[in-house]
């Protein structure tokens, strides 16, 4: 979408609606923290809405809060609090970005330089 | 929380990178130019709450506001994943800098010689948080060409950190400098505790 498009987009349901009133996700998800689906629902579970099924189907492969926000038109708090719900029930892995203090393990910068140098 | 036994999925371990400076000066152009995918924009919906506001005087004046941010990704091996994100222009917004900040292996500031100063605020935030940083003065036609050691000392930067010109349209231009910066972020990585 554009972001012309974007800035006139009004949204009929709120964010908040969405995440049934929750700001708070129970997992401390990143930006960059990445999802991917480990058990395909069958449409017989209670309490997923529309959005955790689409948060499911588009993560058969990993993919980041952000992105998965980008994709479905949503704020990133809202992803967060839906992918809270289907890591609680466990429709979904989690991948954190390495802690702060862990940013000095020397294979990442090999492996981030190489991949650069490829672009 | 519901943990998955590492083995039943492989996931790589995402970065992250911010390029951040001044309103129009090429962030999201730079991020476009070196992604594997097309910019994406994500919100992040801030209630006043977020903005440090320490009021408790209830909801009635509680106000939401939209902080856009475009981001892009490259696919660096199995085992790790970079996503470049451009930071938020209204400085006013450093909590979510704060957030963005927070684990980035390095930032990008991007400089636009006509408006220097426009700068200033990126670079004073990553010399005090510690952030390892790189300056990249975007090359705008018919803006003035200074010397980088010019812009350096117009900018009061330490001696070690790298400035260079770019070129933020340019996939090869954005790659470069991403080199310097992680190269540099890896000699000002602390030493491994014992």
């Amino acid at each position: 979408m554009n972001p012309d498009e974007q800035l006139y987009d009004e949204q009929v349901v709120r964010p908040y609606v969405i995440s049934r009133g929750r700001t708070e996700a129970r997992a401390n998800l990143d930006l960059i923290s990445l999802a991917v689906a480990i058990r395909q629902p069958t449409g017989l579970e209670v309490g997923l809405d529309p959005e955790h099924l689409a948060i499911v189907r588009l993560c058969r492969r990993p993919l980041s809060v952000a992105e998965i926000a980008a994709a479905l038109d949503l704020p990133a708090g809202t992803v967060r609090v839906l992918l809270g719900d289907l890591l609680d029930s466990g429709f979904v892995a989690v991948q954190d970005p390495q802690p702060e203090v862990d940013v000095l393990d020397e294979r990442m910068y090999r492996a981030v330089l190489d991949g650069l140098r490829a672009l | 929380m519901a943990s998955v036994p590492s083995d039943k999925v492989r996931m790589p371990t995402p970065v992250k990178l911010l390029i951040a400076g001044g309103f129009g000066v090429g962030k999201t152009t730079m991020v476009g130019a070196v992604s594997e995918i097309r910019p994406l924009r994500t919100e992040e919906v801030l209630t006043d709450r977020s903005v440090g506001v320490d009021d408790l005087s209830g909801v009635e004046r509680k106000t939401t506001t939209t902080v856009a941010m475009d981001f892009g990704r490259i696919s660096v091996g199995d085992d790790y994943v970079l996503y470049l994100f451009g930071t938020p222009g209204q400085e006013r917004f450093w909590f979510v800098w704060d957030e963005l900040a927070r684990g980035a292996l390095g930032a990008v500031v991007l400089a636009d010689t006509r408006r220097l100063s426009d700068c200033f605020p990126s670079v004073d935030y990553f010399e005090r948080r510690g952030t390892p940083f790189v300056v990249a003065v975007n090359c705008f036609e018919g803006a003035p060409v200074y010397d980088l050691a010019e812009v350096k000392m117009a900018l009061s930067l330490p001696p070690d950190i790298p400035v260079l010109l770019c070129d933020a349209r340019r996939r090869a231009s954005g790659k470069e400098v991403l080199i310097t910066l992680v190269q540099h972020a890896y000699s000002k990585r602390p030493v491994a505790k014992v």
